[in-house]
């Protein structure tokens, strides 16, 4: 068991130069197992690629990003480079809507995984004399059992009390102790009215100094009236489950961005432009996983607007940061819990309106909840004139969004000409809601 | 012609939005009949009457609004009461709808003009002319 500052000191101390030579390295075992796979030898043979040439991590950009659109695409066992029986278990997106994307692990897919969140969770400052209370849902949601693994391999003992029933959550926390949690920052929140309603403080009634706050955007604003709250120190992390889950970037315990293991993934920034606050800036990070053995991703675009703080961390560290998510670039969005694409949005649209119609979509907070406005043109060619046309345009616009992505936005007809073009890198999704603007 | 055009536009019903509009007919020169607004919610459509409204027409489409050249018929009313009655009573009698309307009294105060939009036109013409009433050419309309 490491007894220092470091987990794994060796992988976690790399400077810069020598991070890019183990990315090399692995990733090159990475393609030659992807020649296993169906799916990426059709890839390669699209694009011309021959993965034995590769000798250097530039070498990769002669492939074409992946993204959800290409793991929905068919079976997903076409990924896979080793064969079925390998596989030891399986993880899945919610797929609210569309098809679900799936993730298959190998034992050492698991292993490797638990290894990385185990560092991070290390890095925080969890040691095995740590009660870990993990009240994250557990099942095909990776937060949930990443955590949980990672804990017992440090060695804290870990409660696995799943989400949900706040009285028992705060008894359990008091009756052994728990010094760390992992939860949803929302989830926190409404927390403390409980312990409120139980005549609890706790700050004085409980043994927390660390919590994990993951799973849904929040400000920063939010995690310092946690930590405020709860007298503790929260950390923000970023993961997903197409890259196995929580552990991708981690924040450490200076709290200025996550670092990103650079060991376990290769990070692309799309736009090296500052995203701050212009929600027009187009962006995002890319990475692939590099020890994934059953099925590795290559160049896989998560969509997540982020910066990259390319300068070295105070805590030593060389693998880099990347700053809380700013939002998506605009292909899915989550909007009451439910996952749309603009696409979807563009298909209603176009089959009521016709070829060339303007729209945007608007993500506000409206009494602490989503709300989906969608603006659309009325140009002069798909009117003639009547009011009550135009009554019926947007009650059908309403209706058939409704029907295909199952949340009922609210219709706005504007003028021709007021919403920004839509071609190019138009915004067709501002995203306006609290945890969206940050702090 | 007994069919006549007005402009109807789409518009925001916001403030400044009428302010850009009528902005947009007096840099062209147009002058305005009549105007009034059909509101919906948030959004309105404003349906004005000029004197040149193919003019207006491709003035506004030019500056970005969404504008509609909509066909109307000006019906000649005696200006006192029942004037206006004895219209709708031909036209209700026959099944015929109106969309909407707006009325104005002429300047030599005897006569007032009901401009009406209606579905068939043809229908509300024939329906109007048996009932015994005049019905103004385009070109009187636009140059009242």
């Amino acid at each position: 068991m490491p007894e220092g500052e470091f987990w794994n000191p060796e992988v976690e101390l790399l400077s810069g130069e020598e991070i890019r030579s183990l990315q090399l390295r692995r990733l090159r075992a990475v393609l030659e197992r992807c020649g296993n796979s169906p799916f990426y030898r059709e890839w390669f043979r699209e694009a011309g690629f021959d993965p034995a040439r590769v000798s250097s991590l530039d070498d990769l950009r002669a492939l074409p990003f992946m993204d959800k659109e290409t793991l929905r695409g068919g079976d997903p066992r076409r990924f896979l480079t080793v064969p079925l029986e390998e596989v030891v278990r399986l993880h899945s997106s919610s797929g609210t809507t569309g098809q679900a994307t799936v993730v298959f692990h190998t034992a050492r897919d698991i292993d490797a995984w638990t290894e990385l969140v185990a560092r991070c969770m290390y890095m925080t400052g969890v040691r095995r004399s740590d009660v870990f209370q993990n009240m994250m849902g557990y099942g095909l949601f990776t937060g949930g059992l990443g955590f949980h693994y990672a804990a017992e391999r440090i060695g804290a003992l870990v409660i696995p009390a799943g989400s949900g029933n706040s009285k028992r959550q705060i008894q359990l926390m008091r009756d052994f102790g728990t010094t760390v949690i992992h939860v949803i920052p929302s989830y926190a929140l409404y927390l403390l009215d409980v312990f409120r309603e139980l005549g609890l403080d706790p700050r004085r009634d409980t043994s927390l100094r660390i919590a994990f706050i993951g799973a849904e955007p929040h400000t920063e604003s939010l995690r310092r009236r946690l930590e405020e709250a709860y007298g503790i120190k929260a950390y923000n992390s970023y993961g997903l489950s197409e890259m196995s889950g929580p552990g991708v970037a981690f924040e450490c315990p200076f709290q200025e961005g996550m670092h990103v293991g650079e060991d376990s993934f290769i990070l692309e920034a799309i736009d090296p432009e500052p995203l701050e606050p212009a929600p027009a800036a187009e962006g995002g990070e890319r990475a692939r996983t590099l020890h994934r053995e059953g099925m590795p991703l290559l160049r896989y675009r998560t969509h997540d607007l982020a910066r990259v703080f390319p300068e070295p961390c105070r805590c030593g560290r060389a693998h880099r940061r990347i700053s809380r998510i700013k939002g998506r670039t605009d292909d899915m969005f989550i909007v009451k819990g439910v996952n749309v694409f603009p696409m979807q949005v563009e298909r209603v649209l176009l089959g009521i309106l016709g070829v060339g119609s303007n729209y945007r979509i608007v993500l506000e907070t409206v009494d602490n909840r989503d709300e989906m406005r969608v603006q659309v043109e009325v140009s002069g060619d798909l009117w003639h004139g009547e009011v009550k046309e135009l009554s019926q345009l947007r009650r059908r616009i309403a209706q058939e969004l409704r029907n295909e992505i199952l949340v009922t936005p609210v219709v706005e007809l504007v003028e021709p000409g007021s919403l920004p073009a839509g071609e190019g890198k138009a915004v067709r999704v501002v995203d306006m809601r609290d945890h969206a603007r940050g702090e | 012609m007994i069919v006549a055009h007005q402009v109807n536009v789409f518009a925001r019903n916001q403030p400044g939005r009428l302010e850009r509009l009528t902005q947009v007919l007096m840099e062209e020169n147009v002058n305005i009949r009549a105007i009034t607004i059909a509101g919906a919610d948030d959004f309105g459509v404003v349906k004005l009457l000029v004197d040149d409204p193919e003019r207006a027409y491709q003035a506004l489409r030019r500056e970005g609004f969404s504008a509609y050249l909509k066909e109307v018929i000006a019906v000649i009313m005696d200006d006192r009461p029942g004037g206006l009655h004895r219209v709708c009573r031909a036209l209700g009698e026959r099944g015929v709808n109106i969309e909407d309307a707006y009325g104005f009294v002429v300047k030599d105060r005897s006569t007032a003009v009901l401009v009406v939009e209606v579905e068939k036109i043809p229908e509300a013409e024939e329906v109007l002319r048996e009932g015994g009433f005049a019905l103004m050419s385009d070109e009187e309309l636009y140059s009242l």
